[in-house]
């Protein structure tokens, strides 16, 4: 099918290719269907363009690009919303706040998308963790001059 | 807004399948114990609300997004 999007125009998708968020996300509840675009071949960045929502798009990234120590418990609940079966079907991505100069953008740690590859179901969860926050810089105010 | 007042260790029925406890009050703290359905989630209202801005606030980034970007991913490698 073809769809509209925010920053790659008119595409063709595949069925298989659509992940689904049976709650949508929160703010977007009724989104539930999107679709994972790379941002080019080398890129680490995706975007997570809603399928029905042309000017719909998130960008994510694996958080363990920037944040090594990153770490969470899926609970039973989420699991089996998910219908996980196995570590080894687990992908986990963060949304960013993309600012300009980049280096001053933020990553959500405290809700990263967690998606089954095995079945392409998905979900926004959220941690109670104090260690991560929604707005979590990706680099060290240090780093940025 | 339904307001209903209940004791330490009285309940709030909602539904058939979700259950509201008073589980103790000290001070200004209220412990709140809540049976609900696995499909049904619960999180404190601040949090849930913090998650709703950041999420509208990342989906509503620059135009140059992808010039950023792609500087970005450049540097990186």
């Amino acid at each position: 099918m073809e769809i509209r999007t925010k920053y790659h125009e008119v595409i063709e998708v595949e069925q298989k290719d659509i992940l689904h968020f049976q709650n949508g996300i929160p703010g977007f509840i009724e989104e539930k269907s999107f679709i994972l675009l790379k941002l080019d071949a080398e890129s680490p960045f995706y975007i997570l363009q809603s399928t029905e929502t042309a000017e719909l798009g998130f960008v994510i990234v694996n958080p363990f690009q920037f944040f090594k120590t990153y770490e969470f418990v899926l609970s039973d609940n989420e699991k089996a919303q998910l219908k996980l079966e196995s570590e080894q079907d687990v992908a986990v991505y963060t949304i960013l706040n993309v600012k300009d100069p980049f280096e001053h953008s933020t990553a959500n740690l405290q809700a990263p998308i967690v998606l089954n590859t095995k079945n392409n179901e998905a979900k926004q969860i959220i941690l109670n963790d104090p260690r991560y926050q929604t707005k979590q810089r990706l680099f060290s105010e240090k780093a940025v001059k | 807004m339904l307001v209903l007042t209940r004791k330490i260790n009285e309940s709030i029925q909602i539904g058939d399948n979700i259950e509201i406890t008073v589980l103790s009050v000290q001070g200004d703290q209220i412990k709140l114990g809540i049976k609900a359905p696995k499909d049904i989630e619960v999180h404190r209202k601040e949090v849930y609300v913090s998650i709703q801005e950041t999420n509208n606030e990342a989906a509503s980034i620059l135009p140059n997004i992808l010039d950023i970007l792609k500087n970005t991913s450049k540097n990186l490698k």
